[in-house]
């Protein structure tokens, strides 16, 4: 296999993974920002939290894996990128561990302070996590400050710019809007019904959001600048944002939710088009930009890498898609159910 | 203080935090598998109040495991940028393995474990807890073959064009020796870990005379895997201690502060340093033991540090090639000390389970000996990593040519107390947890459900 093959290769399986992790710890992240909000009782939230109890962990994963991917096989990319965007990342990390510790340790104590000091952290920790990694990539796509040694020169106020903002709260609003409908999916009873509430103004508020972000990209010449025309890609995300909507009127949840995974799916297509072969776009000058053939690893690791990738992932997908056959059932709020 | 010390800072803390849970996690895995494999063969209630009980404090201990562990991924990209250019092409391979292979295999069968039990056929429950302790402990031996690399570089080539280490022999790189020593003596520690756990824990119950019949088989097969585990841990950090002297020859120096090179070279019990940790004062030795511990006989030569010291500097150029002699040479001490101890307590305990153990005076203080291996576990780390130094990769790359330069005091000043308040808390929620879970007892630990709460949260009814 030649090697800018395998550069490409690579890309897209690193675009894969963090297509799959926005599209799995997505609905968690949103499933935790509701938690506070929708579970009155106790058993509510409980339940609440038992949709994703058996697979958040494992959807984090992709999280690690897209990280360890890009060290293997672009670790120019892993050290600009990670180093760079410095006390972002660790804000991310704190939000990842409050989340993390939380949704172990909320129902080992029966305090009810307890409980809802931990719920809280729950909601805190998966929003803070949510719009981190939306202003990051927003970043991305807009491009920073990299001089000729790939070496980032801005601080964390280079990030907070208006797209980057802008990014981080349309990744929340999206990632909402993506665990009320896995909510809808997943709970009986009077929960159904009143996440199907907050899904109707949910729905608003991340359309508002998401055609804003579209608009500002386009506005701002952030569009296709590398050698890949996104072209209709993008136009089809908002077109299944929109027919969420229609299905979220009409109760039809399971397909609410394959068109908010259509388009987080392809927002992720159009972002990781937008801008290849460049992965890190130089604001300062064009020709620092880190690409795909500047940053990669040697020909020799991304074949050995290839190798492993092409054994484990298809084990990976089989079994996690297991899991979540397995516990396919709708949850209710009902306490001997939620005993385990 | 600067970035760099900040960073060093930061990089220990972080990683000796995370490593005082993994231990736990690896060799207490087993245990709760093999307890539930004999419910399952058995349908005997003890049993399965067995693994749940000690699948309880897995899993309080776990999920500090869990979150810790993400922050040392990122870490070596956010502190060490310049480490990671350089070595991304080798270090980075198994730590994407570590992700595909083990932590997916972990974390998925564990939130099965957690969620199935009624749910999914008990085969497959079954199953699952222990596919999650083989991707544990496998995420060991990848991360282990990443830092044995680091030890003891291997199959690389230094490409001269863009001043870099590139991997060229996948196969020297996941058979590095060091990196299987390692393993060896951390899984082993990892089951020494869970046993003086069950043991301390198992005590303190039996002590009060109560649920006798779990704590009394608990406390015996901890006492026997005790026993078997921390003698490999001794064999396997011996063999370590060797192969160290074959490829990390300063450190070895440095561990037992050997000044001169000789031979045949006494074993330090005591050496007291001065100030800077640098320069011998005062020793009390035994004859030839080091040249044994060195190369398994009484009367090889053992290069002593200002020997090597010269060495380096014409092989590297000028510079201090001495680690912090006062870390490597104590932190070494303590790991032994506890390491004979370990081995002497579990027979005891092993003995004594033939008598009337649980009516003995002596139980009301087993709980203590839990901190022991978290004392060696630490030490042995510290001492590992102290003992690399100035190297972050020997002999190629320093830790002050790694950092990442971008980074100001004020980003370390931020996320060094951040870290050190977060995790401060989480040991405060999880010691709280432990104890609670430990000194209740096995019907507590039986199902987390909602009937142990008042019914209302929040604000609302
Ligand atoms: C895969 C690599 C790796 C692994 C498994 C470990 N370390 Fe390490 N360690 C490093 C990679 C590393 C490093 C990146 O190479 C550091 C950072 C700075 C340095 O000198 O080496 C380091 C430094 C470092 C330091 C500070 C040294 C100094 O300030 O001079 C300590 C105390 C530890 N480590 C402790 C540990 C512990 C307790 C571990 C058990 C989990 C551990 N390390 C595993
Ligand atoms: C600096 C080096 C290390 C890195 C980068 C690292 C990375 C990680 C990560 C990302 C996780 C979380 C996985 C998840 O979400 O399930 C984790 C957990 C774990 N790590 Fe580490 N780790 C390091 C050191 C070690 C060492 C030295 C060992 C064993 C000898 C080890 C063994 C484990 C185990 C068994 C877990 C499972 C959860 C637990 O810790 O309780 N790690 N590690
Ligand atoms: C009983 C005698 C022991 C000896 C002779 C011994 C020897 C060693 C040596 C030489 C190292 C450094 C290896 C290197 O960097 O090349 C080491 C590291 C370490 N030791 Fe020990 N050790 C002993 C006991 C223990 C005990 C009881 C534990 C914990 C239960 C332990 C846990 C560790 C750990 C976690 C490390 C770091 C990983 C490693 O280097 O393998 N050791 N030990």
């Amino acid at each position: 296999m030649s090697y800018e093959f395998l550069q490409i290769l690579w890309f897209i399986l690193i675009a894969v993974l963090w297509i799959g992790f926005f599209f799995l710890e997505g609905f968690d992240f949103g499933v935790g920002m509701l938690l506070p909000f929708l579970g009155k009782k106790d058993e509510e939230r409980r339940a609440i939290i038992n949709t994703v109890g058996p697979v958040w962990d494992g959807n984090e994963v992709w999280l690690l894996t897209a990280g360890g991917a890009t060290f293997a096989a672009f670790p120019e990319w892993y050290a600009t990128m990670f180093s760079g965007f410095y006390l972002a990342l660790f804000l991310l990390l704190v939000g990842l561990i409050l989340r993390g510790i939380s949704f172990e340790y909320r129902s080992k104590d029966a305090a009810p302070a307890w409980r809802n000091r931990f719920d809280w952290m729950i909601a805190i920790g998966s929003f803070l996590s949510a719009l981190l990694l939306g202003a990051a990539f927003a970043n991305l796509a807009r491009g920073v400050p990299i001089n000729a040694d790939k070496m980032f020169t801005g601080n964390l106020f280079t990030l907070l710019n208006p797209y980057g903002l802008l990014g981080g709260l349309t990744t929340v609003a999206i990632f909402l809007l993506h665990g009320a409908n896995f909510l809808g999916l997943k709970l009986e009873g009077e929960l159904r019904e009143r996440v199907n509430g907050f899904a109707k103004k949910l729905w608003i508020g991340a359309s508002v959001l998401y055609v804003a972000l579209g608009v500002f990209t386009y506005a701002a010449g952030f569009w296709a600048r590398g050698i890949v025309n996104p072209g209709i890609v993008p136009i089809t995300a908002v077109v299944t944002l929109l027919a969420t909507g229609y299905f979220i009127n009409r109760k039809m949840e399971g397909w609410a939710f394959i068109m908010v995974a259509l388009n987080i799916v392809l927002t992720q297509v159009t972002f990781f088009s937008m801008t290849f072969p460049n992965v890190m776009l130089s604001t300062t000058n064009p020709d620092f930009s880190l690409t795909i053939y500047n940053a990669s690893s040697s020909q020799y690791t991304l074949t050995v890498m290839s190798i492993v990738a092409l054994i484990f992932v298809p084990i990976v997908l089989v079994y996690q898609g297991w899991t979540y056959y397995q516990f396919s059932k709708r949850i209710s709020t009902d306490k001997k159910s939620l005993v385990y | 203080m600067d970035p760099i010390t900040l960073s060093r800072w930061q990089f220990g803390l972080t990683t000796v935090y995370h490593f005082l849970f993994v231990p736990l996690t690896l060799g207490l895995s087993w245990f709760v598998a093999f307890f539930q494999t004999r419910y399952y063969q058995t349908k005997d209630e003890t049993f399965r109040k067995m693994a749940k009980f000690w699948g309880k404090l897995f899993l309080i201990n776990f999920a500090i495991g869990v979150v810790t562990g993400i922050v040392q991924e990122f870490q070596f990209g956010m502190n060490w940028s310049e480490y990671s250019r350089y070595v991304g092409d080798i270090f980075g391979a198994p730590l994407a393995v570590e992700a595909l292979m083990a932590f997916f295999l972990e974390s998925t069968f564990l939130g099965v474990w957690i969620f199935g039990e009624g749910k999914i056929s008990d085969k497959a429950h079954l199953a699952s807890i222990w596919l999650a302790a083989i991707g544990s402990n496998l995420s060991a031996l990848w991360i282990l073959l990443a830092n044995g690399w680091m030890q003891h570089p291997v199959g690389y080539v230094i490409n001269e064009a863009n001043g870099r280490a590139e991997l060229v022999n996948f196969f020297a790189l996941i058979t590095n020796p060091k990196g299987w020593l390692f393993f060896w003596h951390t899984i082993s520690a990892g089951l020494t870990t869970a046993s003086f756990l069950i043991i301390g824990v198992s005590a303190y119950h039996l002590f009060r005379k109560q649920h006798v019949e779990i704590y009394k088989r608990s406390f015996q097969i901890a006492a026997i895997v005790g026993l078997v585990a921390s003698t490999l841990v001794f064999l396997g950090g011996h063999t370590n201690g060797q192969y160290m002297y074959d490829t990390q020859p300063m450190k070895f120096a440095s561990i037992e502060a050997h000044w001169e090179t000789s031979q045949p070279a006494s074993f330090s019990i005591l050496t007291i340093g001065d100030l800077s940790g640098k320069r011998e004062v005062w020793s009390i030795r035994v004859p030839a033991v080091l040249s044994f511990l060195a190369c398994n006989n009484f009367t090889c030569e053992v290069r002593g540090v200002n020997d090597i010291q010269a060495e380096y500097e014409t092989k590297y150029g000028p510079g201090d090639y001495i680690p912090l002699m006062v870390v490597t040479y104590w932190t070494f001490r303590f790991m032994m000390t506890v390491g004979f101890i370990m081995i002497a307590l579990s027979a005891f305990f092993l003995y004594s389970t033939r008598g009337n153990y649980e009516n003995a005076k002596w139980m009301k203080f087993v709980p203590w000996v839990i901190a022991l291996p978290y004392i060696a576990n630490s030490s042995g780390w510290i001492l590992t990593e102290m003992g690399r130094q100035p190297w972050i990769v020997q002999g190629l790359l320093k830790v002050e040519d790694a950092v990442s330069p971008n980074l100001t005091t004020v980003d370390l000043l931020i996320s060094v107390i951040g870290y050190t308040v977060v995790y401060g808390s989480l040991a405060v929620s999880m010691v709280y947890l432990m104890k609670k879970y430990a000194i209740a007892g096995p019907d507590a630990a039986m199902h987390e459900s909602v009937d142990v709460a008042p019914a209302v949260v929040g604000s609302q009814d």
